[in-house]
């Protein structure tokens, strides 16, 4: 945060070759590591009060009354229903569906009802628990297939939000030929929480001529912005969102932050006095985001040499009571249903369901880790029926340079995926461990299995199609007569190393130094919209307007002060020359597609992503028999992501996802109790422990594109391969082909003893 | 009201006596963070499980969200604010940001504080110690591989006698 503070050793060399592909250390990390670092909790502010929020317990139902009970001083608090809102109950997103506090019904559990403000947790708290609201439930759907059956229809006509096809080549024809081998399978993966170790929180204040600031743990402000626009009738200048040391979002603090925020505001302005809404970790659980559980079925027509010639998917993903981003992530899921493989008849349906849980939302990989989980398991499949070598269908099949994606995107890039299963191959020492695992098997008398298995796949980089187009991002820099320069942009730190990166990249394009790169806290008032922090595109996208802001600004220095040199004192000579004859120097840069990029939204296909980034993972296993507990010994994670700028943070990434996606398909199991989480406890929820997660071995491949090649987006792609990649591990020791996750050792246990 | 019944609350905290005026059953957590305004000790389940509130009391971690009051008193706490008077602590907050051990920061004062027990304790502890001394304390963000190699790097430090400053 603080420049000066940040400044390290490797900060200072500004006459060095630059910055990108450096490992300058975390600008945040100081204020990390001393506990200076102010997150929404850290803070308070004069007279500010504590909210708590009423919610539904009932999953779907007509609200008959709301009483409040004379043991509570009501007149002491500040109680806010949908009454209270100034401009339409609605969560501005993409469907104007969800309200932003149940009004007449409820549709899941720990729907928002009621708001309480008061000085005092304890008896706000006390209070919480007293209001009564009498709901007369109506009938719930919880499951994807009987959200299909329309036994009940709880949104829309037929409750689905969204549906998706595509269609490539003729599927029919090649599943009738009788020289193909069909392969059929069915997978399922199940809700996961972000689990950020930050719960989610907001400090609202109101104020009638400034309007509405907000500040709290988020990654998009502008979404806030907008969000908050809209319920408070307010002008974008009388609302300000401020962005406060992030504790992990992971997804989760993308769309559910607006929510609180309105919450939080409308309770300040209720009260006239600035309001803190944190939610502790139960309350999270229960009520914001999770991961989209899935239902993907697969047919697929293959060669006897493993050539495959026909995709029939049918990809559907449960999204809960309201549309939230459901459409996005059905689109991403849909885009990477088919892999990185070389297909010429492809079928996808998709469709996103409405059911009575509370919404699914954005997590790390975004609908592509459900599809690609079901792709991958089911080409293990297709793999042992026709007794070929896993690597070997992948490397038959995987897509080569001017070859199409099943949307038909053509691969300009010079991708040589055989070079990566090659170098994945031998850090794992596949066909040796292959050989020594599976001779291990059968031999042992003991109860520990080992077993190897592997993932191939790619991840688009950015917004899908033309929404970069759309989202037309903007990112500005500032240069000052003292040589320093200030970066605005709207893209939040979250832990994945923005202000680190963002200055890597800025001081690279400038040939100046780290410390003369200030970094802007996200602060709507100050900064630009940049667009959202999500969709692994910080780096690429934002970044890449900020190298362009830069190198106006040295455009502008060299034609009009004579810039010439590298270096700080330069760059400081020139700027105070600047600033001789003028009073700013500001430069701005706004999103540019890529020249040719096109994608028919109508048609499904097209350029989907203007960058892809590849990989191939490989985890080994060990299962003991006597209780079906697995663990993952090793984990090898190769990757391609374009020019790495940063590689200690990219590999930090890749762990950290690679991490996740073990707890997603070993430990992490939301118990859903009529449409109520049941375990919303890190006491029962589980996610991986330093003593769970392995060893993890990352390495990015020099990039396919060349020395000089641009970066491409990594945030989410580590969340894509590690599931699929350890069942078929799991299969290769035990046997057992898992087609759901998370693989519990219960249903692992139940699958060997079924077994025999 | 079971909090308007108020005692005085005296140990030491971070070198310093320190007096508080609580009710007996107070979280420590609560202690620090709203009575003494030291944040960065930070609050992640409120249960016990995730190590974000970990505090060293005499010697020992403990997470600060289970211990009531009363029974620091006399005692000597340390947290986060503190480690920087200590060499593990120094060579632990310096290899954190060298090595890509902290990303978010919200585990990162627990992280440190447990791993500062650990090297006080040894001088060379092995990837396996270092991983058993921290599974109380759960990280989302990194996949853990970091903060074992940055506890690794702060300990080689130590050994080697190099004060490496903070910042």
């Amino acid at each position: 945060m603080d420049d000066a503070r940040g400044s390290s050793d490797a900060t200072t060399h500004s006459d060095a070759p630059g910055w990108i592909g450096r490992d300058v250390p975390r600008r945040d990390g100081h204020d990390k590591v001393t506990g200076a670092a102010l997150y929404v909790d850290d803070i308070s502010l004069p007279g500010m009060l504590h909210g708590a929020t009423v919610r539904s317990e009932v999953a779907r139902g007509r609200i008959v009354a709301i009483e409040y009970p004379p043991e509570i001083p009501w007149h002491e608090l500040v109680v806010v229903t949908a009454a209270d809102i100034p401009g339409p109950n609605v969560v501005k997103l993409i469907e104007r569906d969800q309200p932003l506090l149940a009004d007449e019904v409820v549709n899941h559990c720990d729907e928002p009802i009621v708001l309480l403000a008061h000085g005092d947790r304890e008896l706000l708290e006390r209070a919480r628990r007293a209001v009564r609201v009498v709901i007369e439930p109506l009938p719930a759907v919880f499951e994807i297939e009987s959200a299909l059956a329309k036994d009940v229809v709880i949104w829309g006509e037929d409750n689905i939000f969204r549906r998706y096809a595509v269609d490539r080549g003729d599927v029919d024809t090649a599943l009738r030929d009788p020289d193909l081998v069909i392969v059929e399978g069915t997978y399922e993966t199940g809700a996961q929480e972000q689990m950020y170790i930050e719960p989610q929180g907001m400090i609202a204040e109101y104020d009638e001529v400034r309007g509405v600031t907000v500040r709290g743990s988020l990654q998009c402000p502008y979404y806030i912005h907008d969000a908050l626009m809209s319920a408070f009738c307010l002008p974008a200048e009388q609302v300000r969102v401020i962005q406060s040391a992030t504790g992990g979002g992971f997804g989760g603090k993308e769309e559910y932050p607006s929510v609180i925020a309105a919450h939080a505001a409308l309770l300040a302005r209720k009260a006239g006095r600035p309001v803190k809404l944190t939610y502790d970790r139960v309350e999270d659980v229960m009520a914001t985001t999770k991961r989209h559980p899935s239902r993907t079925r697969h047919r697929t027509a293959v060669r006897r040499d493993g050539t495959l010639v026909a995709m029939d998917i049918e990809f559907v993903i449960d999204g809960g009571a309201y549309c939230t981003l459901s459409p996005v992530v059905l689109s991403r899921g849909t885009i990477h249903a088919a892999g990185p493989y070389r297909c010429p008849n492809v079928r996808v349906r998709a469709m996103a369901v409405a059911t009575s849980h509370p919404p699914h939302g954005a997590f790390r990989g975004f609908g592509a880790p459900q599809s690609i989980f079901a792709l991958e398991r089911q080409l293990d499949r297709v793999a042992a029926t026709l007794h070929l070598d896993p690597a070997e269908l992948r490397r038959r099949n995987a897509l080569r340079q001017g070859e199409s994606t099943a949307v038909g995107q053509v691969i300009g890039e010079a991708i040589e995926l055989d070079h990566l299963l090659d170098a994945a191959l031998t850090q794992a020492s596949w066909d040796e461990r292959r050989a020594t695992f599976a001779a291990h098997n059968r031999t042992t008398q003991g109860p520990l299995r080992r077993g190897i298995g592997l993932a191939m796949f790619f991840h688009g980089a950015g917004f899908t199609g033309a929404g970069e187009v759309h989202l037309a991002s903007v990112a500005r820099i500032s240069a000052h007569p003292d040589g320093t320069v200030r970066v605005l942009a709207a893209s939040t730190e979250i832990g994945q190393g923005t202000t680190t990166i963002f200055g890597q990249i800025v001081a690279d394009a400038l040939a100046i130094s780290m410390s003369r790169v200030e970094i802007a806290q996200p602060d709507t008032a100050l900064v630009p919209n940049s667009g959202p922090t999500v969709a692994s595109r910080t780096t690429m996208v934002v970044g890449d307007l900020l190298r362009r802001a830069a190198l106006q600004i040295r455009g502008v220095l060299a034609d009009e002060a004579g810039l010439g040199e590298r270096g700080d004192a330069a760059f400081a000579r020139a700027c105070r020359r600047y600033f001789d004859a003028h009073d700013e120097l500001v430069a701005e840069a706004r999103y540019q597609p890529p020249p040719g990029l096109a994608w028919d939204e109508k048609t499904f296909s097209g350029d989907a992503y203007a960058a892809y980034a590849w990989a191939v993972y490989i985890a080994a296993v060990t299962v003991d028999l006597r209780t079906a507990e697995v663990v993952v010994d090793d984990f090898v994670a190769v990757q391609e992501v374009g020019r790495v700028v940063n590689p200690t943070l990219a590999a930090g990434q890749i762990e950290g996802g690679v991490a996740q996606a073990i707890g997603w398909a070993l430990y992490e199991h939301v118990v859903w109790r009529n449409g109520r989480v049941a375990n919303p406890q890190m006491t029962n929820y589980i996610i991986p422990t330093s003593m769970d997660a392995p060893e993890i071995r990352v390495s990015f491949l020099p990039a396919f594109a060349g020395a000089d090649a641009p970066t491409k987006g990594i945030g989410e792609l580590p969340m894509d391969g590690p599931a699929p990649a350890i069942l078929a591990a799991i299969e290769h020791a035990t046997g057992i082909a898992g087609t759901g996750i998370p693989f519990l050792p219960e249903q692992l246990l139940a699958a060997l003893e079924g077994s025999g | 009201m079971p909090n308007r019944e108020r005692t005085d609350i005296a140990f030491e905290l971070n070198g310093r006596s320190v007096e508080v005026a609580c009710h007996p059953l107070t979280r420590l957590l609560d202690v620090l963070r709203v009575n003494l305004g030291l944040t960065g000790t930070k609050e992640g389940c409120g249960e016990g499980e995730c190590g974000a509130c970990s505090v060293i009391v005499d010697g020992a971690v403990v997470n600060s969200c289970l211990v009531p009051a009363a029974q620091v008193v006399g005692c000597r706490v340390e947290t986060v604010e503190g480690l920087v008077a200590h060499r593990e602590g120094r060579a632990l907050q310096a290899a954190f940001i060298a090595h890509g051990g902290a990303q978010c920061g919200i585990c990162t004062p627990g992280m440190l504080v447990a791993a500062t027990c650990l090297l006080r304790r040894r001088d060379r502890p092995t990837p396996a110690e270092i991983r058993e001394q921290l599974a109380g304390n759960l990280c989302r963000c990194t996949g853990y591989v970091r903060i074992v190699e940055s506890v690794d790097a702060a300990a080689v430090a130590l050994v080697d006698g190099r004060e490496e400053p903070s910042s």
